[in-house]
């Protein structure tokens, strides 16, 4: 799965300003400050129990905050706003496709708006195509599959043309095969919808795949929020990293820049870097394990266009189903790659194995050490 | 066996001698329980699902209560009802004129027999709905509203889907009050032409010992609980194909 061009946010659309939730004194949510842009499609990531349902609910004016203020558009509405409710719909984890037809489950929203039946039928339709399930209006909406149910509950949500789509979990409960397609699926319908979107997950290639932006949640609070390659290619300490499957973020300075590649100096070593960044600042850098293609030592390389080729050393092997990550160091520097077994089986991988690793200078996320907690 | 074939012949004579003393009674008894039914749908449906679909602290006191509110005894509600309403009961001292001039006046009337039948048939249809209202997700609410719902039409999708419960609630009220005999004929008075209905002319031709007669109105009022349940199982199962 790959990261699709992101989408460009217009104006805020939904703003929340310090916005606590709070069960039984405990406080389960409490966010300073987050928007959601016209036309994008933000991804709340976390994991089980870090708020970003709730958050969800709070912004969908579906439950209401303990304390803070929403902002539609800059007016600030509550969750009984029926006016600012109908310019939303949601899609959740289970699809709750109720009893009846697919055409009734889909024209329900629409008959709520007391749309004429004539225009219903023809808009239900019209959805229904778009997901991928045209002609399928007089099916029971009880016998689909789970990708089709969630497919009718993306049309019932899509047939609204709603300002803003809001999507809690919405593939989670599939089983991988069809979730990788109805992923791939989304994503393409989410951005040529136009459609600004709010979408849940836990899962970060679902995330990476649909987001625009990213918000990374823990525990009630957005720790990290930005462009997803930004977000996902640096982190920005320890937990962010161990979240999204990368070693501690490297510290590092930018020594030169030029044409958008930078010399950054890490450790004792250099690294080339894709950023616009200017020549003198402290940076933080990442680089994704999957980034990384390791050689055996003593082998002539022919010329490539990787410009990040250094000796290391394999420090740890960890099994990672049918991967394997390899814990390298160079330099004072610490890096990890991932590769199949089959590969590290033929390299000789070992603890104390020197090795050669090359990875291409986009292959290095770059961010500005004094930027990186952003809450919006 | 002589018995139930003669009981038989009798419930056909009944239903087509043309005798209209007993097609009063059976029009009766069907006015009195339609019309609390109805009254206790109204009532019951709503209370039902409020307390099935909201969580709220002595929500479980409530639940016990209607439990018990299912299970009273019809006699004991006629007891209640009688005292309530009769001028030498316990409240025609309260020198309010709805209890010293107006109720009194309800005693031995079908109003009286209705107040009755809706205290019984409330907790039962009241109990089944919460039930009903209960196995339906909350989440399925909370998707209803996130399309749009307002609480009213989140209410009529939540009770549509838990249709079955719905009309079983519908069902367990009417069985309380058309065979009940206890509170209808202590504040109706079994009077001729006036509060008599099935179940007390059973019970009036069973104490002057015709059997014959009180088995044969015994079939017919066991008929029409069949031709009306009936009814309420096929509006149970309609749709049905799109509901598994």
């Amino acid at each position: 799965m790959s990261a699709r061009h992101p989408r460009v946010g217009g104006a805020p659309v939904i703003t929340a300003e310090n916005v606590v939730m709070r069960y039984h004194r405990r406080t389960v949510l409490d966010v300073p400050g987050f928007e959601l842009h016209d036309g994008e499609t933000h991804v709340l990531l976390g994991p089980s129990g870090s708020g970003k349902s709730t958050l969800l609910r709070m912004l969908g004016l579906l439950e209401r905050p303990s304390s803070g203020r929403i902002l539609l558009d800059g007016r600030e509405v509550v969750a009984g706003d029926k006016h600012a409710r109908m310019m939303m719909a949601a899609v959740f984890q289970n699809p709750y496709l109720f009893k009846g037809t697919v055409e009734e489950n889909v024209a329900y929203g629409l008959a709520l708006r007391r749309v004429p039946k004539d225009e219903r039928a023809d808009r239900v339709a019209a959805a229904l195509e778009r997901v991928g399930l045209g002609g399928t209006q007089g099916s029971s909406a009880l016998r689909l599959s789970g990708g089709e149910a969630q497919r009718v509950a993306l049309a019932r949500a899509l047939v609204l043309e709603p300002r803003i789509l809001l999507l809690d979990e919405p593939l989670s409960y599939l089983d991988p095969l069809i979730k990788r397609r109805l992923v791939a699926d989304f994503s393409e319908i989410l951005s040529g919808q136009g459609v600004t979107a709010l979408y849940v997950t836990h899962d970060q290639d679902e995330a990476m795949v649909v987001g625009d932006r990213v918000s990374i949640m823990n525990e009630g609070r957005i720790v990290r929020s930005g462009g997803v390659d930004e977000v996902m290619g640096v982190p920005t300490d320890e937990w962010v990293a161990d979240f999204i499957g990368m070693d501690a973020p490297l510290r590092g300075h930018i020594v030169a820049a030029e044409e958008g590649v930078a010399r950054i100096a890490v450790a004792d070593a250099i690294l080339f870097g894709c950023t616009d960044l200017p020549a003198g600042i402290d940076v933080l850098v990442g680089v994704r394990p999957e980034d990384i293609t390791l050689f055996e030592a003593g082998v002539d390389l022919p010329p490539s266009s990787a410009r990040n080729h250094m000796r290391v050393t394999v420090e740890a092997i960890e099994h990672r189903g049918s991967t394997e990550r390899v814990s390298l160091s160079a330099d004072g520097l610490r890096l990890a790659a991932s590769l199949s077994r089959a590969s590290a089986r033929e390299l000789a991988l070992e603890p104390g194995v020197e090795v050669l690793a090359l990875f291409k200078a986009t292959a290095v996320r770059v961010a500005a050490a004094v930027e990186v907690r952003s809450g919006v | 066996m002589e018995v139930f074939w003669n009981a038989t012949v009798e419930a056909v004579k009944l239903l087509f001698g043309g005798d209209a003393g007993t097609y009063e009674i059976i029009a009766l008894s069907l006015r009195v329980s339609g019309l609390s039914l109805l009254l206790a749908m109204l009532i019951g449906i709503p209370v039902g699902y409020l307390i099935g679909s909201r969580r709220f602290s002595g929500r479980g006191l409530i639940i016990a209560l209607v439990n018990t509110g299912m299970g009273l005894p019809p006699v004991v509600v006629g007891l209640v009802v009688y005292i309530l309403i009769s001028r030498s009961g316990p409240l025609a001292d309260a020198h309010l004129a709805i209890f010293s001039e107006v109720m009194p006046r309800l005693l031995y009337t079908v109003p009286a027999m209705v107040i009755a039948q809706v205290i019984i048939s409330t907790p039962l249809v009241t109990g089944v709905t919460l039930a009903a209202v209960g196995s339906v997700p909350a989440e399925l609410r909370l998707q209803a509203r996130s399309l749009g719902a307002s609480g009213v039409q989140e209410a009529f999708l939540t009770l549509k889907e838990a249709r079955w419960g719905v009309m079983a609630a519908v069902a367990a009220g009417f069985g309380g009050i058309i065979s009940e005999v206890g509170a209808v004929n202590m504040v109706g008075g079994n009077i001729e032409g006036k509060t008599r209905v099935m179940t007390t002319a059973i019970q009036l031709e069973t104490g002057q010992g015709n059997f014959g007669l009180a088995l044969g109105l015994g079939i017919i009022l066991i008929g029409i609980s069949f031709v009306i349940m009936n009814g309420f199982t096929r509006a149970q199962q309609s749709g049905g194909r799109y509901e598994r």
